[in-house]
């Protein structure tokens, strides 16, 4: 295996130094380091984290290989920094069965850009009727620990009870995407202002709260790990709050565009703002940020949701929901938060690589552990160009916008799946 | 003048009453022998329904061939992403085709918007989904005005499911722009949230129509589908019709010049009785006559036909 010397690197933020990555691993930390059969990477004006791992990406394949496929996917996520990504189950087949969590794994491993662990359907089909075998997806080569019907809500409580207490065998995690189905029926957008404006009907804000504040308590009932999707309300951060004072062994996640864009993004009536949950009010965003400041909400997640153009070309109610993340939730993070990187990497690198239980990520550079890294020149900016993005689709909704920093490359167990800001394969 | 008419919310008092008042002039053709003008001699009108609404469409089509344009009628009903081509395709052949202008009908909120960015002609909303109806709104205000002489002061009332009525939102939209004082009264599931901060701050909303009727000069009845009892918006079509239905007695507590406004098609006893739509108050036939001068108008302002 190759050699690389980073130099003069800014660890977290932390004083400069340089970084030997040898066989893998991070073999030396240290200022004026020499390793003579290394290749240099100039790390002057840079900062390394912990590699990126995103708890929420949709790799489309099997089914829509036309708008992503793990490979494509792979590739955006090295792009933005990500050593590793959860792949959500709503493929077509569903992720439902070991055999298909096994092919994506599979997938993953043969692309080697990222490690993709597939996310295990939590019920057949995706339907919200009966358990999809979770034993099996978590006995499988795939090591399904995360199980979620992201796209739809489990929404039967008696099925959501036995879903959390069935996965405490194999210290399995629920995560819910919270959406109370029969308050959103034909709903495109936040129910506000905009909305009644818009003539599009409206997500009321309490159709993720009230699921919320149930699940809370089932899980604290039977005594399991919650994970919440997507949390986009000011509601449901106050729900989240009292449940972890409480105690409850809940974690939570926030979409960069959920800490970035408004529901006015609408009135254009242009699809690529059209997402689910739907873009939320400038009051949701400031409460979204605030909660991710101080630990209530503890990851950013991308919830990076290839469309193919057709989709997304066209009339909103017609156009399905979802945005691309994985290439600009960096950006999105830094200009969010500021250069706060230990909190960066808290959200986007640790605690998601613990809440999906990825040995080997989220771990801050340092002797002995894998090199599972990335570079990132924050005095960079750049702005967006869909054409330009590794991802096979288009719908992000930062086209044309400028933002800061950019991913100069990553490591994966010490080789490099980006250099000097490209796609090394 | 403005390229294209998607909202009400593209008027401005000045344009919106240069449009009133070329209106006027248009409905002077009416009453001649020969029903025509040579103003859009050469110019393509089409006519893209994907609604049906007979109404509405053969209203445009009269506007426009009185106009003298070429009309062509395009009727894409069914079509949606499932079957048929898409909007931006069926946009992109119209524009091969030389569409001057592009009158749009649409069951989805927001589509002649997206068409707009397809075509290089001028678009007209002719409804879109529950978002708005901008020609129904300035024929209203046109019957408002010549009934009543003014629309500035006006204190007029909209009746019934609001949430859903493209007509109710462009009809809030304008009038507000032209100094109108709009009450918008339902039951309280079929006001949408946020009305007035989403449309004109001044909107008042009431659930209590009989404490409304005394005060206004306008009362609009807007359509309210039975279905809508299915889904819990209220009861049954009786109660509802009970409470915010308008009858005889009711319109009897109106102000003696106050008139009854109703964008059609009606259902008769369910938000208004016989006796009130067939009574002198009623305006709802001459709201279609005045449809067609209106919609004259909107389309020869919006090609530029005060410019040849």
């Amino acid at each position: 295996m190759s050699a690389y010397l980073i130099t003069s690197v800014s660890v977290v933020g932390g004083p400069p130094t340089d970084l030997l990555i040898r066989d893998g691993v991070v073999a030396e930390v240290g200022a004026g380091l020499s390793a003579p059969d290394a290749t240099t990477v100039d790390g002057t004006g840079l900062v390394a984290l912990p590699g990126l791992v995103d708890l929420h990406t949709h790799l489309r394949e099997p089914g829509r290989e036309d708008a992503e496929t793990v490979e494509s996917g792979s590739r955006a996520a090295a792009m933005g920094g990500y050593t590793a990504v959860c792949a959500m189950a709503n493929t077509s087949p569903v992720a439902d069965t070991a055999g298909v969590v096994e092919q994506v794994w599979r997938l993953g491993r043969e692309a080697g850009l990222v490690d993709v662990q597939p996310i295990g359907a939590v019920t057949v089909g995706l339907a919200g009727e009966r358990l999809a075998e979770l034993g099996a997806m978590a006995d499988s080569a795939a090591r399904v620990r995360i199980f979620s019907d992201d796209g739809h809500c489990v929404a039967d409580p008696k099925l959501m009870r036995r879903a959390l207490e069935y996965v405490k065998a194999f210290d399995g995690i629920i995560a819910q995407h919270a959406e109370e189905p029969r308050l959103t029926e034909g709903a495109q957008m936040h129910e506000g202002e905009v909305s009644t404006r818009l003539g599009l009907i409206g997500w009321p804000a309490v159709a993720e709260e009230a699921i919320i504040a149930r699940d809370v308590l089932l899980a604290e009932h039977v005594g399991s790990r919650l994970h919440v999707c997507h949390v986009s309300t000011a509601g449901s951060v106050e729900v989240l709050r009292q449940a972890k004072t409480r105690g409850v062994r809940v974690t939570a996640e926030v979409t960069p565009h959920h800490l970035l864009l408004t529901d006015e993004r609408a009135e254009s009536y242009d699809p690529v703002f059209k997402v689910n949950p739907p873009l939320r009010t400038a009051a949701d965003i400031a409460a979204l940020r605030a909660a991710l400041a101080d630990g209530v909400i503890d990851v950013i997640a991308t919830d990076h949701a290839p469309h193919a153009v057709e989709d997304k070309e066209c009339e909103w109610a017609y156009a399905r929901p979802g945005m691309l993340g994985l290439e600009t939730a960096l950006s999105i993070a830094l200009d969010v938060l500021g250069p706060e990187w230990d909190l960066i990497a808290e959200r986007m690198s640790r605690t998601p690589a613990r809440i999906a239980g990825l040995t080997g990520h989220g771990v801050d550079p340092a002797p002995g552990v894998p090199a599972n890294l990335t570079l990132i020149d924050p005095a960079a900016r750049r702005t967006i160009e869909p054409a330009e993005l590794a991802s096979r689709s288009r719908n992000t909704p930062y086209a044309r916008m400028t933002l800061p920093g950019r991913i100069v490359a990553t490591f994966l167990r010490g080789e490099p799946t980006v250099l000097d800001g490209k796609a090394v394969k | 003048m403005i390229k294209h008419l998607l909202s009400g919310a593209d008027l401005d008092a000045a344009t919106a009453t240069e449009i009133l008042d070329t209106a006027a002039e248009m409905a002077t053709v009416a009453g001649r022998e020969i029903k025509k003008l040579p103003a859009l001699r050469g110019r393509t009108v089409v006519n893209l329904f994907y609604e049906d609404s007979t109404r509405t469409r053969i209203s445009f089509e009269a506007a426009a061939k009185r106009l003298s344009a070429d009309v062509i009628n395009f009727s894409a009903k069914g079509s949606s992403v499932t079957k048929g081509e898409s909007l931006k395709d069926t946009a992109l052949t119209l524009q091969a085709m030389g569409a001057d202008a592009v009158v749009v009908r649409h069951p989805a909120s927001g589509a002649p918007h997206r068409l707009a960015n397809w075509v290089d002609g001028s678009v007209v909303n002719a409804g879109d989904g529950t978002h708005e109806h901008p020609t129904q709104a300035l024929l209203d205000a046109y019957t408002m005005r010549s009934r009543l002489g003014r629309l500035a002061g006006l204190s007029v009332a909209v009746v019934g499911d609001v949430l859903h009525s493209r007509v109710a939102r462009s009809n809030v939209l304008l009038l507000s722009t032209l100094g109108a004082k709009v009450t918008l009264v339902g039951p309280p599931t079929l006001i949408p949230v946020d009305i007035a901060g989403a449309l004109a701050p001044a909107t008042d909303v009431s659930y209590d129509l009989d404490s409304v009727l005394p005060n206004v000069d306008v009362v609009m009845m807007l359509r309210v589908q039975r279905e809508r009892m299915n889904d819990s918006y209220f009861p049954s079509a009786r109660e509802y019709a009970r409470r915010y239905g308008l009858d005889g007695p009711r319109m009897r507590r109106l102000p003696e010049h106050a008139i009854v406004m109703h964008p059609g098609p009606m259902n008769r006893g369910m938000e208004i009785t016989p006796e009130v739509a067939d009574s002198p108050r009623s305006t709802i036939v001459e709201q279609v006559t005045n449809g067609v001068s209106v919609r004259m108008a909107v389309l020869y302002l919006l090609l530029g036909g005060n410019n040849r």
